[in-house]
């Protein structure tokens, strides 16, 4: 089975993608909410603005890391 | 207050509208021209996982249990981030496959497996009912809400009597909507593009009538978020409703869901439907994988808002569960209420409908169906029956889905919140995720593994979650939750073992997928795999391998007639024909003859054996309907002598992989021993110019050696022979002698200088000095020369004392090599050379320059080469003076001194100007002496 070729990941961008799913695993994470959580203010609302932060930049970095294909190296080989 | 008839009228009215969409797709997707091809379609089915418990649930939770509820949204995110590898590879081995449901990819992974798809379905169909139930729940109390307000809704459901029961009514409505909707098909094949088509319009109006209440709330009913936090600042109560204290289970439960949630997105078997079995191309992936999260995330956005109004303006009496609903309702609003209705139905049908059309599928072709065929119960003559019995098993299926459904719902229903619901069938369809991710990448996983820790998984998830959701309800006594049944504390459903503090999904998932994976993944080390299940676990651990064989080859021999006659029996004439036509050529040549002919030429094809494709490719057709397991029963009924073949695609495969391995390997070789030549290219040619160096030095120092030599022996061998020169003459060969042999040695003195300056063995004596007295002496020690010569030497010291460190010797060398050189180029009518020392910044600058003809640019970097000679001056008698080595050394030994040594522009002179630079001394160094 041939598929189009920009169906396919290249490598770097496989990396780069493994690279993403790790920082949004960290940033989801209790220590790094936990130190959010505490950060003082009169309505408890730096948590919720920081996870709607940091959710929107995953999107923002998933998209750009999909919608932007890479041709493929051709000179380094 | 909204009457009931207008609420019918536009709920209706919006049902029949999904209706046409749905009948629209599916007629577009006859005419081949699908209106589902289309990633960000793909992105909007994906979203039928906000339902109801999304749209109404989530302000209730998020009043309560403050951040909480995102993590059923993040989990998702994460889960659609690894899509691009995971759901690529489900997509590609169902499209293989023709896998019909999540049930049928777990029995197809495991040896085609009919037992385990049965209990895959089974498993599904029961943890689904909470889930529906929560649907029902959520469209009747939102109706009532609609009607009753401002009275409160909850008198609706307080009905005695199934009958006058309202949701009961719904669910039936719903389940002969679903009929028309899902099963109108007589194809019963394992997609529905009229159903996506339709699913993606809802989560489109569901998105936007949220959007729409929650604009309203935040710019309506309060001036902008900021007036809406001024407020929630000033109510000390609300300040901790958003914090992670309010999360049950502290930073474990939320973990726990995280995960929960991610496993879960991907085995829900409504999920599965739209992510990998509805997929129409595997290149909408990438984009889905983006825009679904970010539709979760907008769906989100105005949760927190909405419920910190609502627990602000007096939500004490009132369900947080339908904040989304009184909010507008309060502030008076007569159309908004109404969209929120309709959205909320939106997300509830859309959730039901897949949900039913998933699950009826895997109760018609994995509970039903095998069982027909086992019992020889199925007679079909022909004529595309088996479809009209299909669609017959799955109307009956939906209908008692639903009915089940409200069944949990008439039963539990009250006891819960919707989210609380929604959570216990997530950590039961949880329980497929080790069979289905491990035996995605792992071969070694096998049927008896996945058995085990499948029933094991769901017995677990059963007693700690729906059990005690029984005695909740007082349907069982309530002191097996508070001491564990029969007053055994340790077995104690919501804290087994003794693990007390963490919250029951957390609690209830960690230990159901414990003994899952222990059990898949123990077992399976230990029990051995057969053939087929060997075959498919390679297909499916595989599937992204390029050189993958499409399907399992057939081995097995059987006649097209057979063949022809099995296919037409379950899926009627027109499949038969597709598979047939894409056959040989021969058949598809054929559809052009006359049919008398075609029936001759039929009979005589009947007769000739199948090929294995042809075989391969009627048994996927027959999965397509019926599931991989029932239709390897039927092909096994008609092929004698079956037996997949193993071995050989094994043997391709690992003869591929070795291939690319060694091909990888042979082109990292390849590229690395390119690399190494390169270097050694350079290297050799560095080499050579280095060799082609020594040899013109060589030939240069020869050549300089021997001129003083020639005239030496020339007059020494006129001296030798002639004793009858006269004493003048004598003199003066002898004198001549004497000035060539000092030449002589002076040159094999400086290359014997410029030999340790290269090799860094030139001995320095570096000391502090003044390098404008060195300048004075060095000019006293050739003013007389220069004077003889005619040179007007002028000596400029603005910099005084020019404290420097160096070795005196050698810098006195160097300068006067410099006042010669200018001497010698200088203009010769009237020779002038100027010696200057000014300081600049820290450094001291000495420059010399001279009245000469200069030197070009191109010359400039050049004259410091070895044995560089300018062309001299004609004054100069015929050939040059020095070796030609002078600037050299100079400039290895300022370097050696730390400064530099170039040529310049001269400023004063109109000549060459040669300039050094040496860095001033330290003043400790002033000190110490």
């Amino acid at each position: 089975m041939t598929l189009p070729p920009h169906s396919r990941l290249h490598s770097r961008e496989k990396e780069r993608l493994i690279a993403l799913i790790i920082t949004a695993v960290v940033l989801f994470s209790p220590p790094l909410l936990l130190v959010v959580d505490r950060m003082p203010s009169a309505t408890g609302v730096w948590l919720v603005v920081y996870l709607f932060s940091a959710w929107a930049s995953v999107i923002g970095l998933a998209a750009w890391l999909m919608e932007t294909r890479e041709t493929p190296h051709k000179a380094g080989r | 207050m909204h009457s009931d008839v207008v609420i019918l009228a536009a709920a209706f009215g919006y049902l029949a509208l999904l209706f046409v969409v749905a009948a629209w797709g599916d007629r577009r997707a006859e005419a081949g021209r699908s209106v589902i091809g289309s990633p960000t379609v793909y992105a909007l089915s994906i979203a039928v996982y906000c339902t109801a418990w999304t749209f109404y649930g989530s302000v209730g939770r998020a009043s309560t249990q403050g951040p909480h509820f995102l993590l059923i949204y993040l989990g998702p995110t994460l889960a659609m981030l690894t899509a691009p590898f995971v759901i690529r590879k489900m997509v590609r081995i169902a499209a293989r496959q023709r896998i019909t449901s999540i049930a049928d990819f777990i029995s197809a992974r495991y040896g085609k497996s009919a037992g385990l798809g049965a209990m895959v379905a089974f498993m599904a169909l029961i943890s689904s009912t909470p889930y529906i139930a929560l649907q029902l729940k959520a469209i009747t109390v939102s109706h009532a809400v609609l009607v009753n307000y401002p009275q409160p809704a909850d008198i609706a459901l307080e009905e005695a009597h199934f009958w006058i029961d309202k949701s009961f009514w719904v669910a039936l409505v719903l389940a002969v909507f679903i009929i028309l909707f899902g099963t109108r098909h007589l194809d019963a094949s394992e997609r529905h593009e009229g159903m996506v088509a339709a699913i993606a319009l809802e989560s489109l109006v569901k998105l936007m009538a949220f959007l729409a209440v929650g604009v309203f709330v935040v710019f309506v009913m309060f001036n902008g978020p900021a007036d809406l936090l001024g407020q929630v600042a000033r109510t000390p109560e609300l300040s901790h409703v958003l914090s992670l204290e309010q999360v049950p289970g502290g930073a474990t439960g939320w973990v726990g869901m995280l995960v929960l949630a991610v496993l879960a997105f991907l085995t829900l078997p409504r999920q599965f439907q739209v992510l990998v079995v509805e997929n129409v191309d595997e290149n909408h992936i990438n984009r889905a994988s983006w825009l679904f999260p970010l539709y979760l995330l907008l769906i989100n956005l105005f949760v927190i808002p909405i419920a910190l109004a609502g627990l602000l303006l007096g939500g004490a009496n009132a369900d947080p569960d339908s904040f989304v609903l009184t909010l507008p309702l309060s502030a008076g609003a007569e159309a908004l209420p109404l969209f929120v209705f309709i959205g909320g139905l939106s997300a509830a049908t859309g959730m039901m409908i897949v949900e039913t059309i998933a699950l009826s599928t895997m109760v018609s072709n994995q509970l039903v169906m095998p069982l027909l065929l086992r019992l020889n119960l199925l007679h079909l003559s022909g004529k595309g029956e088996l479809a009209a019995w299909l669609l017959g098993i799955r109307r009956v299926a939906i209908v008692l889905i639903l009915l089940l459904g409200y069944g949990y719902h008439a039963l539990i229903g009250d006891t819960y919140s919707l989210v609380t619901i929604g959570l216990v069938s997530f950590v039961g369809a949880a329980q497929f995720a080790p069979a289905m991710l491990i035996g995605l990448y792992w071969r070694g996983a096998t049927r008896t593994g996945a058995l085990l820790g499948l029933s094991a998984g769901f017995c677990i998830w059963a007693y700690t979650l729906l059990i005690p959701g029984f005695a909740q309800s007082g349907w069982l006594d309530a002191a097996l939750i508070e001491q564990g049944p029969w007053g055994i504390g340790w077995l104690n459903p919501y804290a087994l073992f003794g693990l007390v503090g963490w919250d029951i999904y957390t609690h209830s998932l960690l230990w159901s997928l414990l003994a899952n994976i222990g059990l898949l993944v123990g077992v399976s080390l230990f029990t051995r795999p057969t053939a087929l299940e060997q075959t498919q676990a390679a297909l499916f651990t595989e599937a992204l391998h390029p050189n993958l064989p499409s399907a399992s080859l057939w081995h097995g021999k059987t006649t097209q007639g057979e063949l022809d006659e099995l296919v037409n029996r379950y899926l009627g004439a027109a499949a038969t024909r597709r598979v047939f036509a894409l056959s040989s050529e021969q058949f598809s040549k054929q559809s052009s003859k006359q049919s008398s002919e075609q029936a001759s030429e039929r009979q005589f094809a009947a007769n000739q054996p199948a090929s294995h494709q042809l075989i391969t490719r009627a048994e996927q057709a027959l999965a397509g309907s019926l599931g991989n397991a029932s239709a390897r029963v039927l092909i096994n009924s008609v092929v004698r002598g079956e037996a997949l073949d193993l071995e050989s695609i094994l043997s391709i495969l690992d003869t591929t992989s070795q291939a690319l391995e060694y091909n990888r390997r042979l082109e990292q070789k390849s590229a690395e021993l390119e690399r190494a030549s390169e270097a050694l290219r350079r290297a050799n040619e560095r080499l050579r110019e280095l060799d082609r160096l020594k040899d013109e030095f060589v030939a240069m120092v020869s050549h300089e050696l021997r001129t003083p030599l020639t005239s030496i022996r020339a007059f020494a061998e006129i001296l030798h022979a002639d004793d009858t020169l006269d004493a003048d003459k004598r003199r003066h060969f002898l004198s001549v002698i004497v000035h060539e042999s000092q030449r002589l040695s002076r040159l094999i003195e400086e290359i014997l200088d410029l030999a340790r300056l290269e090799s860094g063995r030139l001995p320095l004596n570096p000391e502090r000095l003044d390098l404008a007295v060195l300048a004075r002496q060095s000019v006293d020690a050739v003013a007389q020369l220069q004077h003889d010569r005619g040179i007007t030497l002028d000596v400029e010291l603005t910099a005084t004392p020019a404290m420097i460190v160096g070795d005196v010797d050698r810098l006195e060398q160097v300068i006067i090599n410099l006042l010669d050189n200018a001497g010698k180029f200088a203009d010769h009518a009237a020779p002038r050379v100027l010696l200057r020392l000014e300081r600049h910044k820290d450094h001291f600058r000495l420059s010399v320059e001279d009245n000469g003809p200069g030197i070009g640019a191109a010359e400039r970097e050049r004259v410091f080469e070895k044995f560089h000679q300018l062309p001299q001056q004609e004054s100069a008698k015929g050939r040059p003076q020095g070796s030609g080595l002078g600037l050299s050394i100079s400039r290895g030994i300022i370097a050696h001194l730390g400064g530099r040594l170039w040529v310049d522009n001269a400023q004063r002179l109109s000549g060459a100007c040669l300039t050094l630079e040496l860095p001033e001394a330290a003043e400790n160094e002033a000190s110490r002496k």
